[in-house]
């Protein structure tokens, strides 16, 4: 077990190393990222002096190697529109993405676990397929539209709740509407899954034995079916923390959340490639981050892990 | 990641693959219509109307409402669905130029839609070649294909295709390039799995056997195998790429005005939320319903190569 959790953090490492590749191929994609960067109005004093700057007259490699030595010493570049540390700028932005990505997986869980084994519970019944029919439109829907239609419900006609904005922690309903609109995103799929797996494991010989021994109904769903349809819940779950984290870049921008999302965002209008960068390897570590937790805790869910 | 029950519907497949069902089973119908046959394939019923209606409307457009969707109109800026204006009738309304908005939802979703076929076009045919390839050779190559799969995947969809735009720049034709490299892992995995199946069917061992090269098993035996698989996954792809097509011209990253696109009408429509829902709300009618025809028939064609379905 501690063998495949270290195989598993050995990979960590090898995954960002893939997108330092990534987000370095990408911006000399573009040909001279000087060009990028400045516009195409720059004087040619400029294009001369950011080309010496980011030594961009060396060659590749030489520039890919210094570029892989400034991050491993936390060095992402600096930020072209706030010429402050790209890192030090999205890190300021996580506290707030994380907390809306968080709050967001809450509700989605919340939700999804109850409605889903009940689906699953009473299969074929019409709550089961109104539930289905109702995820299946909430899949379809593109989540800034589902926002959009939500800022156009409560506050616009209405007058509840906030357009946008944050006010720190002091006052949580700026986080009601974002975060419903980033939990849609997820739900749809995950109370599918819980049905689903829920539906297998109903199926299997233990629910029966449990179901012999008297085990009451609902008991034996939740003691056996839901504990058993934990294991691929959980992954789902792990996975969606990164669809919810790049979620959070449209719902952000929508509701003028100030995290990382809407400053990544902005960034790519500003043309700042370094914020994106940096976006990038920070998002890509949380997930990598993500999945080697789901990872553990499939050795407490499930005993085979354990021993195989 | 990716749609939300694209990987469902792939696991499904995966299980059918393993079990020996072919996977493309919803091809394989013999016998009369009957009522029941017909309840059951709802979803695919269903799908194909609201995708055949759909065409028919954006097709059929230049018979039925032959406005312009760039003339400029600015006596009739703003104006409420069924409205008559000066330059025309407005079944739903006009936009902040006093264009038509049901013109400009009609040439959009001609964009959108082709957007969404091209990306899946571009990136399915990837997907397929470079799993199957690697799900058959194994080694090395194989582990290094995976390891980029990986590294891919630890970047959310949108996230990649918002760093991609801004270095390749907004247009339509950046965003199909982008969604489909965006798009390509599903396809990726899906097919390696498959490959890894049928790599050790005994058709295939006999090809072997019978000196056929490693480029004509590929071609002949494995891709058509992993064919029917890529169809269900690339019809939620289809649904998926439009969404994300909308969400880039929503924030400029995509399709430039005044070309019309679901995605840059709502745009337009946005700071007039207050004073004209109907701006960002029809578009996104539109797309809703264009994508939940597409998410039927996939589910369809998936469902029908599932046994948990039946």
């Amino acid at each position: 077990m501690l063998q495949f959790l270290l195989a598993r953090t050995v990979q960590i490492p090898i995954v960002l190393l893939g997108v330092s590749v990534l987000v370095f191929g990408m911006l000399h994609l573009s040909g001279d990222p000087v060009h990028y960067m400045l516009g195409s109005d720059a004087t040619a004093d400029q294009i001369h002096q950011l080309r010496a700057e980011f030594g961009l007259d060396r060659p590749l490699y030489t520039q890919f190697a210094q570029f892989l030595g400034q991050l491993a010493s936390g060095n992402f570049g600096i930020s072209i529109r706030f010429r402050q540390p790209a890192l030090g700028l999205v890190l300021d932005r996580l506290p707030a993405t994380l907390t809306l990505t968080l709050a967001a997986m809450a509700i989605a869980v919340m939700t999804a676990i109850p409605l889903g084994v009940l689906a699953a519970v009473r299969r074929g019944t019409a709550y089961d397929h109104a539930l289905m029919a109702s995820t299946l439109v909430s899949q379809s829907m593109p989540s800034f539209w589902l926002g959009i239609m939500l800022i156009l419900v409560f506050p616009v006609k209405l007058g509840v709740l906030y357009t946008g904005g944050w006010s720190g922690f002091r006052d949580w309903g700026h986080l009601v509407l974002p975060s419903l609109t980033l939990a849609s995103f997820i739900s749809a799929r995950l109370i599918r899954l819980v049905r689903s797996s829920v539906t297998e494991t109903l199926r299997q010989e233990y629910m029966r034995t449990a179901e012999a021994k008297g085990l009451a109904g609902h008991r034996a769903v939740l003691k056996h079916g839901l504990r058993n349809a934990l294991i691929p819940i959980t992954t789902l779950v792990g996975m969606d923390l990164g669809l919810l984290l790049g979620g959070a870049t449209v719902t952000e921008t929508i509701f003028a959340y100030p995290g990382m999302g809407q400053l990544v965002l902005q960034s790519v209008i500003a043309r700042d490639y370094p914020i994106v960068q940096a976006t990038v390897l920070v998002v890509a570590a949380l997930y990598s981050a993500v999945t080697l937790m789901v990872d553990a805790t499939y050795v407490v869910l499930d005993p085979r892990v354990r021993r195989g | 990641m990716g749609s939300p029950s694209r990987l469902e519907g792939a696991g499904r497949l995966l299980d059918a693959a393993a079990a020996g069902t072919p996977a493309s089973g919803a091809f394989h119908h013999g016998g009369a219509i009957s009522l029941r046959r017909l309840a059951k394939n709802w979803k695919g019923v269903a799908g194909g109307a609201i995708l055949g209606l759909v065409v028919v409307v954006i097709v059929g457009a230049p018979l039925w409402w032959p406005e312009d969707p760039l003339k400029v109109t600015l006596r009739d800026t703003l104006m409420p669905p069924l409205s008559q204006g000066a330059a025309g009738y407005h079944l739903l309304g006009t936009d902040p130029l006093g264009r038509d908005l049901l013109a400009r939802v009609i040439s959009g979703g001609r964009v959108s839609l082709l957007i969404g076929f091209l990306a899946v076009a571009v990136s399915a045919p990837l997907g397929l070649v470079a799993g199957v390839v690697s799900g058959f050779f194994g080694g090395r190559l194989d582990s290094i294909l995976m390891r980029v799969v990986d590294t891919q995947a630890a970047i959310p969809f949108i996230l990649l295709a918002v760093a991609f735009v801004a270095v390749l720049g907004p247009s339509a034709r950046n965003v199909v390039i982008v969604l489909g490299i965006a798009g390509w892992i599903t396809f990726g995995r899906v097919a390696r799995a498959e490959a890894l199946v049928l790599r050790e069917c005994e058709y295939v061992e006999a090809a072997r056997a019978l000196g056929a090269s490693a480029a004509r098993i590929i071609a002949v035996h494995l891709l058509p195998g992993a064919v029917s698989s890529a169809i269900v996954i690339g019809t939620f792809s289809v649904g998926q790429m439009i969404v994300l097509e909308s969400t880039l011209s929503f924030f400029g990253l995509g399709v430039q005005p005044p070309t019309a696109s679901w995605g840059n009408i709502m745009s337009a429509g946005r700071p007039y939320l207050d004073t004209a829902p109907w701006i960002t709300t029809f578009p996104g009618v539109a797309l809703l319903v264009t994508v939940l025809g597409v998410n039927l028939v996939g589910e369809w064609l998936g469902g029908a190569s599932s046994p948990h379905a039946r």
